[in-house]
C-alpha cells in the first residue's frame, strides 16, 4: 500500500470483539452517546475508591477510566494532582489498582474499563508483565498520557499484540498532517482533549467541539469521546448530541474530595454519605447524557 | 559492547541517545516539539543565528572566562595541576546564561512572545529573567515554595529583573515540580509561548539544544589549554545534577581518548542511606521515563518519583540528562558522587585557598577534585567546571556552619 492510501485510510479497531467495541456497538444501537467517568484508583483510600468504581455502571457509566496514580502528573490540574497524592498516600500501586480492577470485574463482566496513567509506573513494573496482568484482571483499554506515537514501540504496539486497547489522544493541537500517524495504532476509540490544556480547567466551545469531531471523523472509523472542561451535566448533554461518549473527570474527583472529612490535602475518610454523592452526580451526568439526543 | 567510533553523533533523529533520550509528552505538545526541532534544525544551519549568539556571548556574557591555574589548592593537595574553568565569571554568575542566550534567540526566531521556565537554586530562573529583559519579553518562573525559601536572593533577583516568580507548592515544592508546572503551563498557552529548559534533559530536541549551547565551556577550555600548556587535559570535573555544565565540558572531548570525564553527583547525606537522603540518580537511581525522557531516575519499586535532598538546590532533582545515562552506560564518563560534607568542606577550603567563593553545586565537583589529585602526578592536567559563585549560598552554608547572620 502507498503512503498515500495508508494516509486517507480510516483507523479501523484491531480489537473488534472486546468490550469496549461491543459497548459503542450498544450505545450505537440505542442511538445515544456514551457517559465516561474518571477516578483515580485508590482515592481516597481504596475500599471507598473500590465502593464508588462498583457503583459507576448502576450509576449510569458506560465506560470507566480508573486513574493510576502518579507522583507527577504534568497533564493533570490540581483535583487530579489531589486525587493522586491522597491515593499514593493511602498506599495504592500499579499491583493494587489491578486487583480493584479484579474485584470489579466480579460484579459486571460488560463495563469497559480503560487505565489512564502515565508511562513511568507501567515502565517500572514491566512492559510485558504489565500487560500480562492488566489483560488477566479484565483491563480493556490503556490511555498514557505521555505516550506520543514517535513512542509507539514502548507500549502501544505491545499492548495491541497483547489484547489490550491503546485509546489515543488528539488535541487541537494535532493538525491535519500529523493526525494520520496519530490514528495509525489507536484502538477502542478515540479521546479528544477538548482544549489545549490540563484537566479540570477552561471548557471549549461547542461549535468548536463540532468542529473538532466533525474533523476527526474523516480521519478515522472509530467511536470518538470528547472529554476536559466537562463539569456539568448540562456541558455533559451538549458534548452527547456531537460525540458518541463524554468523558467526565475532575469534576467528579471533586465531588469525592467534598466529602473528606480532613480537606482535599488529606488522606482522611470521608463523610458518611459520599459514596452515594459521588454516585448520584455520576446519575445526573448519566441523565444528560442519555437525554441529549431526545 | 562493540567499541564506538564516535560518541558525539548523537542523538538519533527521534532524539535517542542509547535506550535513553525520546519525546516522551503529550500530545497537545507534540506538534509543538517538533516545531522547536525543526526551528532548532534551521537556526543552527544559519551563520546570523550563530553570530548574534557568539556576539552576545562576548559582549553581554563576558566570554570567553579564563581557564585559571588555581596554584594554592594545587599546591595544597600536592598532586595533579588544577585549572578552574571560570563559568562563574560570567554575567549572572554561572554558566546557565550561555543556554539561555542560545534559547531566546531560537525564542524570537520562531516569533514566541512569552517564556516560561522553572528554577532549582535560581541561577536558571535569574539568567532566564536576564535574557527577557534584554529581549523585552514578558517572563514567567516556576519555583517551589521550599525553593524559594532556600533562595531568597535569587528570587528577588528575578523579580527585579522584571520576571513573575510563580511559586509551585505541588508535590514537595522543588525544582521537578517546578518542572511540571512549567510543563502545565505550556501546554495551556502552546500558541504563544517557548519553554527555556535549563537542563540537559527533557523531550527532544532540548537534551541535545542545550548541550550544544553549553558547549562553549569545552570549546573554550581546549583552546585555552592548548595556549596555556600546549596539549589537551588528562581529566574533567563537572557537578551534575541535570548535568547541563558537565555535558557542555565533557561533549567536545568526548572523542579524545586520553582525556577521562568525571560527574560527580550529589550524595546528600549519603547514597547507603538510601534515595530520600540524595540526589545520585545515577549512583542510586535506575532507569525511568520522566519530563519527557527516559533517564536514570529516583523512583520507588511502583515507579513512583523520590524527592532526594542535596544541599544544593540546584543539584536536587530526581533525574539526569539522558546523554549521561548513556555515556555512564558506555562507560565513556565515570560518575562519581559527593555528600553534603564533602561539597561544604571543599566550598570552604576553596574560599580561603583560592578567594573564589563557589556554588554549593560546584563545590560538589571540588570534593571530587580533592580526592583526585593528591593521587595524579604533578604533570596531570586537571579541569574542574566552576559552573557557578556561590553567593546565592551563604545564607544556607551559614545555617549549616552554625552561623548566624
Amino acid at each position: 500500500m502507498s503512503a498515500v492510501e495508508s494516509a486517507v485510510m480510516k483507523s479501523v479497531d484491531v480489537l473488534a470483539d472486546g468490550r469496549i467495541a461491543r459497548r459503542f456497538a450498544a450505545l450505537k444501537a440505542e442511538g445515544r452517546a456514551g457517559l465516561v467517568t474518571f477516578i483515580t484508583a485508590g482515592d481516597p483510600d481504596p475500599a471507598v475508591s473500590q465502593a464508588v468504581l462498583n457503583g459507576l455502571p448502576a450509576a449510569g457509566a458506560d465506560l470507566i477510566e480508573l486513574g493510576m496514580p502518579f507522583t507527577d502528573p504534568m497533564a493533570d490540574g490540581p483535583a487530579i494532582q489531589a486525587s493522586s497524592l491522597r491515593a499514593l498516600k493511602a498506599g495504592m500501586t500499579v499491583r493494587r489498582t489491578l486487583e480493584m480492577v479484579r474485584g470489579f470485574r466480579k460484579l459486571d463482566a460488560d463495563t469497559p474499563i480503560i487505565l489512564m496513567g502515565y508511562f513511568n509506573p507501567i515502565h517500572a513494573y514491566g512492559v510485558e508483565p504489565f500487560l500480562a496482568a492488566a489483560r488477566e484482571a479484565g483491563v480493556d483499554g490503556l490511555i498514557v498520557v505521555d505516550l506520543p506515537p514517535e513512542e509507539d514501540e514502548e507500549l502501544c504496539l505491545p499492548a495491541l499484540k497483547a489484547g489490550v486497547s491503546f485509546v489515543r489522544l488528539t488535541t487541537p493541537t494535532t493538525d491535519e498532517a500529523r493526525m494520520p500517524a496519530v490514528m495509525r495504532n489507536t484502538s477502542g476509540f478515540v479521546y479528544y482533549v477538548s482544549i489545549a490544556g490540563i484537566t479540570g480547567t477552561a471548557s471549549a466551545s461547542n461549535t468548536a467541539i463540532d468542529a473538532a469531531v466533525a474533523r476527526l471523523k474523516r480521519h478515522t472509523g472509530l467511536p470518538v469521546a470528547v472529554g476536559f472542561g466537562i463539569k456539568t451535566p448540562d456541558q455533559a448533554a451538549e458534548v452527547a448530541r456531537v460525540a458518541d461518549a463524554a468523558v467526565v473527570g475532575s469534576a467528579i474527583v471533586t465531588r469525592l474530595a467534598d466529602g473528606l472529612a480532613d480537606g482535599v490535602d488529606g488522606a482522611g475518610s470521608v463523610r458518611p454519605g459520599t459514596v452515594e454523592d459521588v454516585l448520584g452526580f455520576v446519575g445526573e451526568l448519566a441523565k444528560g447524557v442519555r437525554a441529549a439526543r431526545g | 559492547m562493540t567499541k564506538l567510533n564516535t560518541y558525539r553523533s548523537g542523538p538519533d533523529e527521534r532524539g535517542h541517545f542509547g535506550i535513553f533520550g525520546g519525546r516522551f509528552v503529550a500530545e497537545t505538545l507534540m506538534p509543538l516539539i517538533l516545531e522547536v526541532e525543526k526551528a532548532y534544525r534551521d537556526a543552527r544551519a544559519d551563520p546570523a543565528f550563530e553570530g548574534e549568539m557568539r556576539q552576545q556571548l562576548k559582549q553581554y556574557v563576558g566570554r570567553p572566562n579564563p581557564l585559571y591555574y588555581a596554584e594554592r589548592l594545587t599546591e595544597q593537595l600536592g598532586g595533579a595541576k588544577i585549572y578552574f574553568k571560570r563559568e562563574e565569571l560570567n554575567h549572572t554568575g554561572a554558566h546557565k546564561i550561555n543556554n539561555c542566550i542560545g534559547q531566546i534567540l531560537l525564542a524570537r526566531r520562531m516569533g514566541k512572545t512569552r517564556i516560561i521556565a522553572e528554577t532549582g537554586a535560581g541561577q536558571h530562573g535569574v539568567a532566564t529573567a536576564t535574557v527577557c529583559a534584554l529581549y523585552n519579553m514578558p517572563c514567567v518562573i516556576y519555583m517551589g515554595e521550599t525553593d524559594i525559601a532556600r533562595q531568597q536572593p535569587n528570587v528577588f533577583r528575578m523579580k527585579l529583573l522584571g520576571a513573575e516568580v510563580r511559586p509551585v507548592t505541588s508535590g514537595s515544592g522543588t525544582l521537578k515540580d517546578a518542572m511540571n508546572e512549567a510543563l502545565r503551563d505550556w501546554v495551556t498557552n502552546v500558541s504563544d509561548t517557548f519553554y527555556i529548559i535549563g537542563t540537559a534533559a527533557g523531550p527532544h530536541p532540548y537534551p541535545a539544544m542545550v548541550r550544544d549551547f553549553q558547549s562553549v565551556i569545552g570549546d573554550e577550555v581546549r583552546t585555552q589549554m592548548q595556549e596555556l600548556e600546549g596539549r589537551l587535559p588528562d581529566s574533567l570535573v563537572a557537578c551534575v545534577g541535570g548535568g547541563s555544565n558537565a555535558i557542555g565540558l565533557f561533549h567536545p572531548f568526548l572523542d579524545d581518548p586520553s582525556v577521562q570525564m568525571i560527574g560527580v553527583e550529589a550524595a546528600g547525606r549519603g547514597i547507603e542511606k538510601g534515595p530520600l537522603d540524595h540526589a545520585a540518580s545515577i549512583n542510586g537511581g535506575r532507569p525511568g521515563v520522566l519530563h519527557g525522557n527516559r533517564t536514570y531516575l529516583l523512583q520507588d519499586e511502583d515507579g513512583q518519583i523520590l524527592e532526594g535532598h542535596s544541599i544544593s538546590a540546584g543539584l536536587d532533582y530526581p533525574g539526569i540528562g539522558p546523554e549521561h545515562s548513556w555515556l555512564h552506560d558506555v562507560g565513556r564518563v565515570d560518575y562519581a558522587y559527593a555528600t553534603d560534607q564533602e561539597a561544604l568542606d571543599a566550598f570552604q577550603l576553596c574560599a580561603r585557598t583560592e578567594g573564589i567563593i563557589p556554588a554549593l553545586e560546584s563545590a560538589h565537583g571540588l570534593a571530587e577534585v580533592i580526592k583526585r589529585a593528591p593521587t595524579l602526578p604533578k604533570d596531570h592536567l586537571m579541569v574542574l567546571c566552576l559552573s557557578g559563585r556561590g553567593d546565592k549560598d551563604i545564607f544556607s552554608v551559614a545555617k549549616h556552619l552554625g552561623v548566624e547572620l
